[in-house]
């Protein structure tokens, strides 16, 4: 059994199932530091698999996919941003919203694309067909790379200072002269091309094809690696990571262990739970997470 | 006494009507959006509109399946609703959901009772599973302050794949080959009145929890203390009402209504459960019940609509070969639009000045006409 659980395709296999989680939770990294909750990461993962599917499709090039994706996933991500910064709408029932139409919207402009319900057809390329590994591997490379890039915006740069400030104090932010609105807008919309791009992975980079609710709640579970990683980068990197680790221990212990799969497949998620109800460890979330802001408040 | 004048509801017409007109408008809002998307397909918009209507109401057969995908949305529009007004978002309405109709299942296929007994006891089953389910995010919340949103989600993740291995297991009926628990036995059984359709007396179950939840809210010490923890907890607790009770009081009451919308697709329409059985209804209690407004009969107005809009979208694929998913979409739509009711608002603001001008000018010229 221990050959099972130390073998080389159980640290790959691990790194691919966390590399979708990866991008949207960095996303939500992002979004949630500047102050605005991101639900809508499940959402934006699946228009950005079934952009990326689309164009990929029709243009028969992986690299327009996954610009498609990551345009797609910024205008959500802005469209978040219009709702939940301008019109002031609570942050969760706009992402709700979010989540409701993208499932909705995927799946019918595929029978109305493809006019056949359910899938795309399977592409003729994907990120697998490469030969070159830094092709093949360019999302899984990117997506550790863009873990080193955002704790060094976020900690290292005057623009991550204002991000955290922007999360934590937006008065006093906006006092020194920082513009709340700009950054939040900013924020937002990098959640969405990050998220985007962790849907894309999924469609073109190991799926080939798109396929309805492709993302099975993979934006959630991100969600839950963002709180697991107390919401700062290296953090969320580990819970990504592990939560792989849990996806893929199940299937590889199915049958050879008492417990049975299910009970398994439920490790990330109580274990969230205990993060955030402070029994190891207490999770803080930015200190405005989710509240608007509004200058004229007092 | 200051937390009383302030909750107390003004009610004068004026305020009864923009509360109105806000989710009208965004439905119309919706339905514009929505034809832009049908345009896009190569469809006719009117014919499609036109087959969603009929499909929806035309006839009693039509109406009498409607009401039958809006019974569960009843419940669990209620469920987000009642949490709502606690000021908290039960977005568990899912798992809360799966526990209660696991519960009534069980108690439907093992017990053998006479029915007046049976079926309240499945109910009860179905109220205690949910109510359990969501009480647990409640005192999550309560004792150590998890934000409900977060724990209500990983909730429903827990209570899918609980469902999934007592399908997959222990409760799975051995001559299926379908994951699927047995049937529940005749006398838990709701009765349908209206065959060819599965409308059962579930909907009338429905029509008395809006009442009561109504009752509760609005006329009980309960809905009282609970309405002013969810205005201002903090003005609650200076007045002397104890908040953490009333967060876990409200979750499980608001779990107990998803779970009585699990009992209810157990009792009345599947008859056994499966783990598909949900199929996203709890999620789409939040979008009833913001349609709703968090009123208990506006979310029986919203569950009605959404009911007609899921069942006539099926005469609307068939007639007009408009895919049926648009209403998923009409549904985000919906919800964009109510939830940024400054959206909304704006469209009837335009409405509202341009009849003031033309009102205006109409004066002017009856004043310049009499001189």
């Amino acid at each position: 059994m221990l050959n099972d659980l130390l073998s080389w395709s159980l640290i790959t296999v691990t790194i691919t199932k966390s590399v979708p989680l990866l991008y949207a939770a960095l996303g939500g990294v992002f979004s949630e530091n500047a102050g605005v909750v991101n639900i809508c990461l499940e959402g934006i993962m699946l228009i950005g698999a079934f952009t990326a599917a689309v164009v990929a499709y029709f243009t028969e090039n992986l690299w327009l996919g996954l610009l498609g994706a990551m345009i797609a996933g910024g205008l959500i991500g802005f469209l978040h941003a219009i709702l939940s910064i301008k019109f002031k709408t609570d942050q969760i029932v706009g992402g709700t919203a979010i989540n409701i139409f993208a499932v909705g919207i995927t799946e019918y402009l595929v029978f109305v694309i493809f006019g056949q319900p359910g899938a795309t057809p399977p592409l003729r390329v994907t990120f697998e067909s490469f030969s070159f590994p830094l092709a093949k591997y360019f999302l899984i490379y990117m997506a550790f790379l863009m873990v080193g890039v955002t704790y060094f915006l976020l900690y290292k740069t005057p623009l991550g200072l204002r991000i955290r400030a922007v999360g934590e104090h937006p008065r006093a932010a906006d006092t020194v002269g920082i513009n709340v609105y700009r950054i939040r807008y900013l924020c937002v919309i990098i959640s969405g091309i990050l998220a985007g791009i962790g849907g894309a992975y999924l469609s073109v980079g190991e799926g080939g094809l798109f396929s309805k609710q492709m993302t099975a709640s993979r934006g959630f579970i991100a969600l839950a690696a963002m709180i697991f990683g107390k919401w700062k980068p290296i953090g969320t990197m580990g819970a990504c990571l592990f939560f792989g680790f849990c996806d893929n221990l199940q299937a590889t212990l199915q049958g050879k262990v008492p417990i049975p799969s299910e009970f398994m497949l439920m490790i990330p998620y109580l274990l969230t739970i205990i993060v955030l109800a402070g029994v190891i460890g207490r999770a803080r979330p930015p200190a405005s997470d989710g509240v608007p802001y509004d200058p004229s408040e007092r | 006494m200051l937390i009383k004048q302030v909750t107390v509801e003004g009610k004068d017409f004026k305020t009864i009507f923009k509360e109105f007109m806000v989710p009208v408008v965004a439905i119309l809002l919706a339905l514009i959006v929505g034809s832009i998307f049908i345009k896009f397909s190569g469809r006719s918009v009117l014919e499609a509109y036109k087959a969603l209507f009929t499909g929806a109401l035309g006839g009693w057969l039509s109406l009498s399946k409607t009401l039958v995908e809006t019974t569960p949305l009843i419940f669990t529009g209620l469920a987000v609703a009642f949490a709502f007004r606690c000021g908290l978002f039960n977005i568990g309405g899912e798992g809360q959901f799966i526990i209660g109709a696991i519960f009534s299942a069980y108690l439907g296929y093992t017990l053998a009772l006479p029915g007046i007994i049976h079926i309240p006891v499945c109910l009860m089953g179905g109220i205690i599973g949910g109510g359990v389910w969501g009480a647990l995010a409640g005192w999550l919340k309560a004792r150590y302050g998890a934000h409900e949103v977060i724990t209500t989600i990983m909730l429903n993740f827990i209570a899918s794949k609980l469902g999934l291995y007592l399908v997959n297991g222990p409760m799975q009926e051995p001559t299926h080959l379908r994951p699927i628990t047995p049937k529940i036995s005749a006398s838990a059984e709701l009765w349908r009145f209206a065959s060819p359709s599965r409308l059962n007396i579930a909907i009338f179950i429905g029509i008395m929890c809006i009442v009561l939840i109504y009752y509760i809210l609005q006329k009980t010490t309960l809905g009282y203390e609970i309405r002013a923890v969810g205005f201002n907890p903090w003005a609650a607790e200076y007045a002397g009402i104890t908040v953490k009770r009333n967060i876990i009081l409200a979750m499980f009451i608001s779990g107990a209504l998803a779970g009585m919308a699990g009992a209810t697709q157990v009792m009345g329409i599947a008859h056994s459960y499966n783990n598909e059985l949900s199929a996203g209804l709890g999620f789409q209690g939040i979008a009833v019940a913001l349609l709703g407004r968090n009123n208990p009969f506006g979310v029986g107005l919203a569950a009605f609509l959404f009911g007609a809009l899921i069942n006539g979208a099926i005469k609307m694929q068939s007639l007009a070969r408009t895919p049926k998913e648009i209403i998923q979409v009409i549904q985000g739509l919906v919800i964009i639009f109510v939830a940024a009711d400054q959206i909304a608002r704006f469209f009837l603001q335009i409405k509202l000045n341009k009849k003031r001008q033309a009102d205006a000018m109409h004066l002017q010229q009856e004043q310049g006409e009499k001189c």
